[in-house]
């Protein structure tokens, strides 16, 4: 018999880790959905975002939160010229398929293994008032340091989305995912606004790998199981939408968590994986694709 | 060349490099190194038939190697397995295992190209990735091969057939599929097949409107492709003797396998071994004069290199100067 309390705190901690998983998947809905740039590196530059929060809160006393605000403008620089690079050696020559992916693959090994090299393989973590703590509402345990990274991962993801709706730059850049062409006719540069737009791409991952030592403690090798994760989400989720991903990434927390509550969280990571291979072979165009 | 010839030429630099081995290097290290770099040639080859021929990337090699590393590992527990049910069967010999594995590795490979090879490549390379994570944690959740903690697999103290150290018939068997995979995938270039690979890499859709059966054609290599990687991991039980999820998945395998062809150049069989042999070699130089995290680094940091700076790789570099 499943106890009813267990169940219910299983899918209400599978909507908080949905949460956060929107804000590791909202980068690649970007990059990936808009810009068709598959960056499997974002794992990495989210663990960049975590080891960017450890190593300043150890020195500076100060909330990892505010160091993922502080690093965003960090991040998008990076991003930028990780798109410059990708677009001189890949896109201007028409190779991006191939050689591109290997690129980004590279990336993420690279930077996994540097971290090993700097960090070693310690799991490292940070300190914060609302890590430890949790608030009871009848018989749901809400453990604030998921509570908290959920819901300003929601607030970070309904700003994106008002950006690219409502701003000159937002606009263009869904412009350019839908035809980078027409965009060039209307005398906008597709490549100056695709690099603004995976500039924001990685940005996001600041916040993202803050929250993500926030919810556990964080180790280099623990970005690979996030790509599959994230690819899954964005896929599920229509590729190009944030209600559809948001939707995607809350259903893939949830029913993470109620398998790792009753079959033992040694089979959470297959969970992504197989939905996203059963969507890809079943409905590659997600779940709010039509 | 035609192929038979090939095959008898590379049997025979084969034997001469198992005469000379066995008369000038004593050392027993020098065919562990030996076997590891061997065994990246089979690697990137296989990766290559995928990845280099048809254009599609493959990043789950280490699913496809562990496959076949765990199928030996299975092999070896079944004897004693039936023996508590009264059914006494001889162990497994090594290169039935090395068949089995390759067989398994094939029909997942068949598998994940049937589910995914109809949509666009890169859709394939991140199921790719997934079918890794997936097939590891099915792995690590098995209690027979051992789960997380994983399994020892003693080997025999004598070799057979050749006699002296176990690591030497290892190496032996290595070499021979490097032969066989080297044979085919050169065959290949020179085939049919290979001319309808090098349309689909050049454009799929055109290739499919000329009447090339894509899709059969992504399957056979997709099935080559991962049973020459199971292959190739099916005596790994045996030379690491104790055989665990993280180190049968390892992403350097991953890794290895695409920056070795990519870093040799992936148009023809020679841009594998090239890259393996050069980075290979590198990699167990280094690990040995400086360190183990360090020798897997050069790797990535030597495919970021090559794919921006020279994407037709060494063997590229030469023919352009021809």
């Amino acid at each position: 018999m499943v106890s009813l309390d267990l169940l219910i705190n299983a899918i209400v901690a599978g909507i908080l880790l949905g949460g956060f998983y929107a804000a590791v998947t909202v980068g690649i809905t970007i990059s990936f959905g808009m810009l068709d740039i598959a960056n499997i590196a974002q794992p990495a530059f989210i663990l960049l975002g975590s080891y960017a929060a450890y190593i300043i809160t150890y020195y500076v006393p100060v909330d990892p939160l505010v160091v993922g605000f502080l690093m965003l403008p960090v991040f998008y620089v990076i991003g930028m010229a990780v798109y410059r690079l990708y677009y001189y050696s890949f896109e201007l020559r028409g190779e991006q398929s191939i050689q591109g992916l290997a690129f980004f693959f590279g990336l993420l090994f690279v930077a996994e293994v540097s971290l090993v090299l700097v960090f070693g393989v310690d799991y490292r973590f940070v300190e914060a008032p609302y890590i430890g703590p949790s608030l009871h509402l009848g018989i749901i345990d809400l453990p604030l340091r998921m509570l908290i990274p959920c819901l300003v991962s929601l607030v970070m993801i309904a700003v994106l989305q008002l950006y690219l709706s409502r701003s000159f730059i937002g606009r263009a850049i869904l412009a350019v995912s839908q035809d980078g062409l027409a965009l060039q006719l209307m005398a906008a540069s597709p490549t100056r606004i695709k690099q603004i737009a995976f500039g924001i791409s990685v940005a996001t991952c600041s916040l993202a790998g803050t929250f993500l030592i926030i919810i556990q403690p964080v180790e280099p090798s623990i970005g690979r199981d996030y790509i599959g994760r994230i690819f899954a989400i964005c896929v599920l989720g229509g590729m190009t939408s944030f209600p559809g991903m948001v939707a995607a990434a809350l259903l893939i927390g949830i029913v993470e968590s109620i398998t790792a509550t009753f079959y033992g969280p040694s089979w959470a990571p297959a969970v992504a994986f197989g939905f996203l291979l059963i969507t890809l072979a079943v409905r590659p165009a997600g779940l709010a694709g039509r | 060349m035609r192929t038979g010839t090939f095959l008898i030429a590379a049997a025979l630099v084969g034997l001469a490099i198992v005469v000379l081995t066995r008369i000038f290097f004593t050392n027993e290290y020098f065919f562990f190194a030996a076997y590891v770099v061997l065994q990246y040639i089979v690697l990137s080859t296989a990766w290559n038939i995928l990845g280099g021929y048809t254009g599609y990337i493959n990043f789950g090699t280490g699913a496809f190697f562990a496959i076949g590393a765990y199928s030996s590992a299975v092999l070896h527990k079944l004897p004693a397995l039936l023996k508590t049910f009264d059914i006494l069967i001889p162990a497994v010999p090594l290169p039935v295992m090395i068949v089995v594995g390759g067989i398994v590795s094939g029909i997942v490979g068949l598998g994940t190209g049937y589910l995914t090879l109809r949509l666009r490549g890169v859709f394939f390379s991140i199921a790719t990735l997934a079918l890794a994570v997936v097939v590891q944690t099915l792995i690590t959740n098995w209690d027979f091969v051992g789960g997380a903690r994983g399994a020892y697999v003693l080997r025999p103290r004598v070799a057979p057939l050749i006699g002296g150290e176990y690591v030497q018939y290892l190496f032996l068997l290595m070499l021979g599929m490097c032969v066989i995979v080297l044979a085919t995938a050169r065959a290949i270039e020179r085939s049919a097949l290979g001319y309808g690979f090098a349309a689909i890499r050049d454009d799929e859709a055109a290739a499919e409107a000329s009447g090339v059966p894509t899709l059969r054609l992504k399957l056979i290599a997709t099935t080559l492709s991962g049973g020459f990687m199971g292959m190739a991991g099916a005596p790994l039980p045996y030379y690491v003797t104790y055989l665990d999820p993280t180190s049968g998945f390892s992403l350097n395998y991953a890794v290895n396998a695409i920056a070795m062809p990519l870093i040799g150049g992936t148009g023809s069989w020679l841009g594998p071994v090239v890259g393996a042999v050069l980075v290979g070699g590198l990699q167990e130089y280094l690990r040995v004069t400086i360190s183990s995290a360090v020798n897997v680094l050069v790797a990535g940091v030597l495919m970021v290199a090559f794919v921006i700076a020279a994407p037709q790789g060494i063997v590229g570099l030469f023919q352009r100067k021809r």
